[in-house]
């Protein structure tokens, strides 16, 4: 076993003996760089308020004590109205992503296999629209949706945002370099072209699915200019926003913010680290256009 | 040529010859997986593309009693010959100077360091990414606490400085910039990171190999072999994070004191744009500075088509 697994290696014989801990030094160092402040935050919002900044000067930031853990998550979650913005970004998102992923896909394969009037001038379309950044967009989409009285609703939070362009082209690409026989194949067995995308297509595209809903779902989890400019009220402000008019309420409370913080990050870390895998295909997939 | 009607997206068959019934399904399911998407696209791409082209040459308000009318180019005229737009578009390209390259070299180290055949590379791997779950407004809440002037960032810095250096980060408008540029780093390098590691995988082991055969150094191989390897994710890179780099808003929004504070030391295109077509309710003025940053992006899209590596 070990004989073949050596002969299969590659050589590196220079490699093997090469010293390592440099690399683990450096990997170490840049591990504490992004490491610390999500320690300051979790240890930050279990301690007493007052101390959050005061023990920023010594190894005290990461001792938490006074334990004050439970009326600082009680802040958060009171007068920082946590679960009211947990509730909004996870409609939003949740809207957004499996809207996005429903509506890009079928265009996408419609631009990729099936035949039809203005197909080309669609596709063209598609391709011009991806270099439009939505901040081009978000003056006049304001004035459009306070015109029809949008403003503070949910909707208008997600709906601009269902339609991409840019995985519109994913899909389209991917779908472009499927061997076709498996559709004809489907298709000589009298599959109509609904019942081939479901039963065929759509299972062979779960990659780009995966990747393509983690992107939304990172992106709109985050979204804060739109937000600013659209949600007014307290009960339609998403997560970031949220965060940030809670700390706007006088005096500052480090600790709150600091709970606050982590209540937001965590659901999404834990769904990081169990499909971390997931994760880190579905983001370096997005490079591969380059 | 192709017929007019394949140029204005008419959707409906135009007398219909007698066609197999596959392909007359195939057409009207190909209408059919198009019109969501299609709709959208033109309720909140499209037409709000061209609304901002139009009003931007109006004086129309958010909230008005007064009448719309022409402007001609007054708004372009108003934001061009404005100080705090151009500030605005300096503090842009500074940031975009030292975050393009500062932020894909050290993606580049990163992903390098994690691409080793090491124990533990993995959760090196995850480290570095977890930021990136964060949003950039709690980043930017998190850092708040260790830019304090008396926070974790200074406390390390006396450190090493013994004491002669600890700005107040946030209040100084020397420092505000740089501290905007640090959380944005540990925010985003994650991101290229990922893309480059991909790319680092892909570049074929032989080629490593023949290039150690030959004698080659650890830095010959990086420059032969691992640079062109990667050029075109590299170049992807760079470019991704430039026009990301000029939608700078979130961090210089929540960090200073006051956005874009203190003094205008981090006012950035975007902040100028939701200041004016939203806190100031100018949306023509707010559309004018839209369409001038899509024309920005548009310029630096051609750029990156041009200059894109070619196959060797």
């Amino acid at each position: 076993m070990t004989a073949v697994a050596a002969a299969v290696a590659p050589p590196k014989s220079k490699g093997i003996k090469k010293r390592v801990w440099p690399s683990y030094v450096a990997m170490g160092l840049f591990a504490i760089f992004f490491l610390f402040p999500v320690a300051i935050m979790v240890i930050g919002s279990l301690k007493a308020d007052e101390v959050v900044i005061r023990d920023q000067t010594s190894l005290a930031a990461f001792n938490p004590s006074p334990f004050e853990a439970g009326s600082n998550y009680a802040s958060a979650a009171d007068t920082g109205n946590y679960f009211t913005s947990l509730r909004v970004s996870m409609i939003v998102s949740t809207v957004i992503v499996i809207g996005g992923m429903f509506v890009n896909s079928l265009f996408g394969y419609a631009l990729a296999r099936l035949k039809f009037k203005g197909q080309r001038f669609l596709l063209g379309l598609v391709v011009a629209l991806i270099i439009i950044p939505f901040e081009a967009l978000a003056v006049p989409l304001l004035l459009m949706m306070s015109e029809i009285q949008w403003t503070d609703t949910l909707r208008a939070q997600f709906l601009p945002f269902i339609a991409q362009p840019l995985y519109i082209y994913l899909f389209y690409s991917f779908f472009k370099g499927l061997p076709k026989e498996l559709e004809e194949a489907a298709m000589i067995d009298g599959a109509g072209p609904y019942r081939t995308f479901f039963s065929v297509v759509f299972p062979l595209a779960r990659p780009a699915y995966a990747s393509a809903a983690i992107l939304t779902f990172l992106y709109s989890w985050g979204q804060f200019l739109w937000p600013v400019m659209v949600a007014r009220s307290a009960e339609v402000r998403p997560l970031p926003l949220g965060l940030t008019f809670f700390r706007g309420v006088p005096p500052v409370q480090w600790a709150d913010l600091m709970a606050f913080a982590t209540m937001m990050v965590l659901p999404v870390v834990i769904v990081f680290i169990l499909f971390q895998r997931h994760f880190i295909e579905g983001v370096a997939g997005s490079g591969l256009k380059g | 040529m192709t017929a007019p009607a394949a140029t204005t997206g008419d959707l409906e068959p135009s007398s219909p010859e007698p066609q197999s019934r596959e392909r007359e399904s195939r057409f009207s399911a190909g209408i059919i997986f198009s019109l969501p998407a299609a709709l959208l696209l033109t309720l909140f791409m499209v037409i709000p593309f061209g609304f901002a082209l139009v009003l931007s040459f109006t004086n129309r308000k958010l909230l008005s009693p007064l009448a719309t009318r022409w402007v001609g180019f007054d708004n372009y005229v108003d934001v061009l010959t404005d100080s705090g737009f151009w500030g605005a578009i300096k503090n842009n390209l500074v940031f975009s100077i030292v975050t393009v390259p500062v932020q894909s070299a050290l993606a580049l180290l990163l992903a390098i360091l994690v691409n080793q055949k090491l124990r533990g590379s993995v959760f090196f791997r995850v480290v570095y990414f977890l930021p990136i779950t964060f949003s950039l407004s709690a980043a930017s809440i998190i850092w708040l606490v260790l830019l304090n002037p008396s926070g974790m960032v200074n406390t390390v810095l006396e450190v090493f400085t013994f004491g002669a250096f600890s700005p107040d980060w946030l209040n100084n408008p020397t420092y505000t910039m740089a501290a905007v540029i640090l959380v944005s780093l540990w925010a985003s390098v994650g991101f290229q990171m990922v893309i480059l590691l991909a790319a680092l995988q892909d570049v074929p082991r032989v080629l490593y190999e023949a290039a150690s055969v030959d004698g080659a150094s650890a830095w010959g191989q990086f420059r032969n072999v691992t640079l062109p390897g990667i050029r075109h994710q590299l170049f992807f890179v760079i470019t991704i994070t430039m026009i990301l780099s000029f939608r700078l808003f979130d961090q210089v929004w929540i960090l200073p004191p006051r956005p874009g504070g203190p003094v205008d030391a981090t006012n950035t295109i975007m902040v100028e744009l939701v200041d004016t077509g939203f806190g100031a309710g100018q949306v023509g003025k707010g559309s004018a500075i839209a369409v001038l940053f899509f024309l920005l992006v548009l310029f630096l899209t051609i750029f990156q088509r041009r200059f894109e590596p070619k196959d060797l």
